[in-house]
This record gives C-alpha cells, sequence and structure tokens, in this order.
C-alpha cells in the first residue's frame, strides 16, 4: 500500500470533474421537487441529453452547441413527464420511471450508428497563469466551463429560491397547491416550467458524462447517475448547497475507491459503494425522527397531483 | 436520421422470416444471444463479426439472427426458447451468465444444438461449450508492457473476479516482470463489464498515481481514450480498439471466432456436430492481434513476435515454472506447465502481485 502516490490536489481536481453530471441532475431536480413534482425520470433524461448532446457535437463540432442540444432533449423529454402528470394527471412515480426505460431506449436507438466516434474535444477555460498557482491551480483552476457552470447554478438556484419572489412563487406552488392557486398562481404552468428546466439540468449533466468525462457514446453510459442525483436531492434535504457538497460526496466516494484499489489498499468496494445510499437512507430517519425545521423541509405537496376544479 | 434504415431492416427480417417459412425450413437456421450492443466495439462485436462470417461463407446456404442486449437470467431464457421455436438449428449463447439458462433449454430442445460461450457445464449431449486463451495474448502484451514503461507501473482495469479475469492479470503480470524485473502492477477491480464512465475514472486513477502503461479486461474503449488523453499507453481489449486512441493504442488483443463458428456450422450442414469443449488460443488464430503500434521498438517487437509464434507452435506456455503464488508456495516447479483443469479455475494471484483478489 502507498498512499503517497495519492496527490490530493490531483484526486480533489478528479473528483470535481466526476461530480459534476450528478450535481447538475441534482439542482434541476430540487427545482423539480421543490415545485411539488417528483420525477423519477432523472437517469432517462440525463441518457437522452448525453446522446443529444454527443450527435449534435459530433454534427457541428461544436461542444457549445451540444450542450444547448443536451439541455433542449433532456427538456423535450420532461415535457412528456410534464403533461401525462400535470394535464393528464397520471402517477407521478410510475410516470417518471417509465420515463426513465423510455429515455435509455430512445437514447440507444438515437446513438446507434454514433458508437466508437470520438467527439471533439471540450477545451478547458484558458485562465493564463493563475492556473499554476500550486494545488489551487491544480484542484480548482484547470477546468472546463462546465465544472464553473454547476458551481454557478448552485448559488444561482440557492438565491433565485431563497431571495427573489419567482423562488418564493416556485416554493409556495411546492409546499401548498391550494393555496398558490387561490392567490392567483398558476400552478400547472409553474410546474411545467420546473419539470423542464430539471429536464434541461439532467440533459447537460448526460452530456458532460458523453463529451467530457468518458467521452464517447456508450449504452447506458449513465450508469445509475440520475439515481444517484435523486438520492442527492434528498440527501441534502431541499437545499442547494448542501446538493453541492453531496454531489462531491457522492462522486467523491466512487473515485476515491478507485484510487484506493489503484494505491494498493485492500478496500471493501463493496461498502464503499453502498455507503451514499446508506447515508441517504440515515439521513432520511434522522430527518424523519427530528421535530421541527429538518423533518419539514420536504415540500409539503410534493408528489400530489393538483387539479384546479377543486 | 436512421430510422429509415431500421424500418428498412425490419422489413426486410419480416420478409426473410416469410421466406423461411414459405420455402419449408430449407437453410440451416443459426442465432446468436449477445450480452451487450453488437456496436460496443469488445466483446459483442466480434462475436457478431462471427455471425457475419457465417453469411459470408455459407451466402444462401444460411441464415443468421441475433438478439442483442439480452440479460443473463430468465430473459435469455425465452430469447433461446423463441429462437429454440422458430426452427434455429444452431444457437450460440456468447456470455458466461446464460449458462443455467442454455442448458434449460437445451434439455426441452435436444434437436437443437446449442454452443455457449466461456461456460463450463454441459448437462446434455446438445450442448458444447468454447472459449478462447486470453491469457496467451495477455502474455505478450505484458511482455510490451513491461519493455514500455517508463515510470515501472502498469495500470490493469480488471471486470469481475472470475477465473478468466485472474488469469489474465497473472499471464499479464509474470510476462512484464520477465521483461522488466522494476514493474509494479496495480489493479482496480470496476466489478462490471460495461461502465464506461467507471473505466474512465480507473484509467485515470491509475495515470494520476504514476501509470503510464494500461491493460484492461472491461468492455468499453473509456480507458483507451482517457490513455490517449493524457498522453498514457493502453491495449485494446477483445476488438480492434486502435480508433479510440490513434497514439496510445499499441495493439488489441481481439477474440476471432469467425474460424470455429465457420466450423460449427459447416458441422451442423454436414451432420457431423458432436458435443465437445473447445479452448483454442493463438495456434488456431482464435486470439489474435491488432497491428502493433510504430510506437514498440523493433527489438521489443521482434520479442513480442517471437514469444508470440512460439506460443502459436506450442513451444512456450504462459504458465511455465517456477511460479510460486502470491503467498509465495510453489504453483509450478521449474519446467512445469498446468494442466487444463486447475488453469480454468485458477483463482490466486502469483507471487509479487500487490494486493487481494475479491471476494
Amino acid at each position: 500500500m502507498d498512499l503517497s502516490a495519492i496527490n490530493p490536489a490531483v484526486l480533489v481536481a478528479s473528483i470535481m470533474i466526476a461530480a459534476t453530471p450528478i450535481l447538475l441532475a441534482a439542482l434541476g431536480e430540487l427545482v423539480v421537487e421543490k415545485s411539488g413534482v417528483l420525477n423519477l425520470g432523472v437517469e432517462g433524461m440525463m441518457i437522452t441529453g448525453a446522446i443529444c448532446g454527443f450527435i449534435v457535437t459530433v454534427e457541428t463540432g461544436s461542444p457549445f452547441l451540444g450542450f444547448i442540444a443536451a439541455a433542449a432533449g433532456g427538456a423535450f423529454l420532461s415535457l412528456i413527464f410534464a403533461v401525462l402528470t400535470q394535464y393528464l394527471l397520471s402517477n407521478q412515480v410510475a410516470t417518471g420511471l417509465a420515463l426513465t426505460l423510455f429515455g435509455l431506449g430512445v437514447a440507444s436507438l438515437l446513438g446507434h450508428s454514433y458508437v466508437g466516434i470520438n467527439p471533439p474535444s471540450v477545451p478547458k477555460l484558458d485562465l493564463g497563469p493563475v492556473s499554476d498557482i500550486p494545488y489551487i491551480g491544480t484542484m480548482f483552476l484547470r477546468h472546463d466551463a462546465v465544472v464553473y457552470f454547476g458551481i454557478a447554478l448552485t448559488i444561482a438556484v440557492w438565491a433565485t429560491l431563497k431571495y427573489s419572489r419567482i423562488g418564493l412563487v416556485l416554493r409556495a406552488v411546492g409546499e401548498n397547491h391550494d393555496a398558490a392557486h387561490a392567490l392567483g398562481y398558476k400552478v400547472i404552468r409553474i410546474r411545467i416550467l420546473a419539470i423542464m428546466f430539471g429536464g434541461a439540468c439532467a440533459g447537460l449533466g448526460g452530456a458532460y458524462l458523453s463529451l467530457v468525462r468518458v467521452p464517447q457514446w456508450t449504452e447506458g453510459i449513465t450508469a445509475g447517475a440520475g439515481w444517484i442525483a435523486l438520492a442527492i436531492v434528498v440527501f441534502a434535504s431541499w437545499r442547494p448547497g448542501v446538493v453541492l457538497l453531496g454531489a462531491y460526496l457522492f462522486g467523491g466516494v466512487t473515485l476515491l475507491q478507485l484510487n484506493l484499489q489503484a494505491a494498493g489498499l485492500a478496500v471493501p468496494v463493496e461498502y464503499l459503494s453502498m455507503s451514499p445510499y446508506l447515508i441517504t437512507i440515515l439521513v432520511l430517519v434522522i430527518m424523519s425522527s427530528r421535530k421541527g425545521r429538518a423533518s419539514l423541509s420536504a415540500p409539503a405537496s410534493l408528489g400530489h397531483p393538483f387539479q384546479a376544479s377543486r | 436520421m436512421k430510422l429509415t434504415s431500421i424500418l428498412k431492416g425490419a422489413v426486410a427480417a419480416l420478409a426473410l422470416t416469410g421466406a423461411a417459412m414459405a420455402d419449408g425450413h430449407e437453410k440451416t437456421k443459426v442465432g446468436f444471444v449477445y450480452v451487450g450492443p453488437i456496436a460496443d466495439g469488445g466483446w459483442t462485436t466480434e462475436h457478431n463479426n462471427g455471425r457475419l462470417a457465417i453469411e459470408e461463407a455459407f451466402g444462401d446456404a444460411v441464415e443468421t439472427t441475433y438478439v442483442e442486449k439480452v440479460p443473463e437470467g430468465a430473459d435469455a431464457e425465452r430469447v433461446m426458447t423463441q429462437m429454440a421455436l422458430t426452427g434455429h438449428d444452431l444457437i450460440f449463447t456468447t456470455s458466461f451468465g446464460y449458462m443455467d439458462p442454455t442448458n434449460n433449454v437445451a434439455e426441452k430442445f435436444p434437436d437443437v444444438k446449442f454452443e455457449h460461450a466461456t461456460g463450463y457445464k454441459r448437462l446434455h449431449d446438445n450442448v458444447t461449450t468454447y472459449s478462447a486463451r486470453f491469457y496467451e495474448g495477455r502474455a505478450v502484451i505484458g511482455h510490451i508492457a513491461g519493455k514500455m514503461t517508463e515510470t515501472n507501473k502498469i495500470g490493469y482495469i480488471a471486470s469481475v473476479p472470475i477465473p478468466e479475469v485472474i488469469r489474465g492479470i497473472n499471464a499479464a503480470y509474470l510476462h512484464a516482470k520477465k521483461a522488466n524485473p522494476e514493474v509494479e502492477m496495480k489493479i482496480v477491480w470496476t466489478f462490471g463489464w460495461e461502465d464506461a464512465a467507471k473505466e474512465g475514472d480507473a484509467a485515470r486513477a491509475l495515470i494520476e498515481q504514476g501509470v503510464d502503461v494500461i491493460m484492461q479486461h472491461t468492455d468499453t474503449t473509456a480507458p483507451m481514450l482517457v490513455a490517449e488523453e493524457a498522453g498514457a499507453y493502453a491495449f485494446g481489449q477483445a476488438s480492434d480498439m486502435s480508433a479510440a486512441g490513434p497514439t496510445a493504442h499499441l495493439t488489441s488483443i481481439i477474440d476471432n471466432w469467425a474460424p470455429y463458428y465457420i466450423e460449427r456450422t459447416q458441422a451442423v450442414i454436414d451432420g457431423t456436430w458432436e458435443q465437445k469443449d473447445t479452448w483454442d488460443g493463438i495456434s488456431t488464430g482464435m486470439v489474435e492481434f491488432a497491428e502493433f503500434s510504430d510506437a514498440i521498438p523493433a527489438d521489443v517487437l521482434a520479442e513480442a513476435i517471437a514469444m508470440k509464434d512460439a506460443i502459436a507452435a506450442g513451444e512456450y506456455h504462459p504458465f511455465t515454472g517456477p511460479i510460486n503464488k502470491q503467498d509465495g508456495s510453489v504453483y509450478l516447479a521449474e519446467g512445469e506447465t498446468p494442466e487444463d483443469g486447475p488453469l480454468a479455475g485458477m483463482n490466486f494471484y502469483v507471487e509479487g502481485i500487490v494486493g487481494d483478489v475479491p471476494q
């Protein structure tokens, strides 16, 4: 065993990359759930975004257009979910699961002729001499734009939910849709927009996998990342800052176990692999047992369908 | 987009089925059950190349069909049953996990011949098993890796701790060590066959820890892509992976199933098919190499090719004693080579490898 082989600065940099897809997807899902909708289709929207982004990047040569297409693809898929659950009042859990299965199928259909192609690479952001600062530079200042976008989005989502009027309305809809409706807010419309935002974020996260982290299209490329994103939202008890922490923690656990293995440490891999889910269960138990704020942090209308006629 | 071609394919497939029924099943029908997508660029791609080789070799005399991405388990049994019911004469099931389903379905259809890849159960007369001696290829690439590494650190991305994978690690390590006594092998297990993100992360972790040559026993090209990006070298697995890393790619171990598939199809046509167990290697061409990279120095390449030829001629066995087990106990005495039976069940590391085989 040779732990000195692990360079902490490089490890942190890798964790930031590994965490970005789940961070983006989890932030999107957080907004969706804050509006009172439970969309379990994150995995399906991610993989749809992954293939849409990949196709457009390969065809146009522009990763930027690729990420836009990924967001559009994810949002489009989530629109199906939105129509089914908001207008046709289908069960959100069942529809979300169906969306995942549908997304996986659509993605492999679209991706059939894109296997084995290498996409144009996503450029690292050139920050000039500051990226040469020892440690800090290696850790934080040598990434591509999407990594920073993820962090910026975390702050934006946090600030919007906490301080802006839109955030307040969104939370009102998620906490008590009848009251929000009585106040004259368009509950369905707000929820559909939130769902599409969630889809776009998941799509971006998926594209980060197929364009940066792997970077290639293979079937089932998301490999459960969407489910981890869902777990992070619960783990964070619907707080954007903790979502960021959770994404780094969950992404870090996988990377850490690979690094420990490479360093020759006999790690019980199974325990490390299940630790994110164990932590999530633990958080759920603590949340439900504690009285007061934390236990109430789940949006009160989460998963309840809304019908304006009542 | 490609929808039209897919639809055309579907129409053609329907037409073919109709034709086969109409002419009273004169063609020999060969079915393939694949665990991955045919375009995985690795394991399943090569099995599919074998299927295409059958079509080319027999033309109109043989009809082939396949079902891809069949999960190991009850679904596999359903797919095989369907194939048996639709007039297939020979069915290749190409993943270890199809072992029990293959035998179960074979019992119900004694007239249909079944061939199961990489398994060992032949419970009925109509079940044959076949596999390739991938470890022979790994000995050769191990030698190249030992010579090519400058940091003296070789990375090995391993999938699932089964004897086939452990045997590959041992073969590669022994020959890397022989080529370069300073060499150290870092092994990372991903516990799966196709998880591109994890395999890529594993390759990154290895490179960050000073590895400059990567081997993989997993099915995606992600490690090759990462090696290309990081300026390291890598070996492809199962299929030619040079497209994923034009400068990183040293060579790939290719599983060439085509000659075997053609031979077995011919046997069915001739009525001479019978149960057997095949474990072929470089000598029959079941294990091949992709083009060797120009980056390999001429003397190293000559040594590698000499080893390959010696293995092919049966003059050299990659596991030739003296070899000790990891705990220092003797595995093979000077000049001794293992029997196929125990070799097939190899479940320990040889001396010098750091770490434990995961349980």
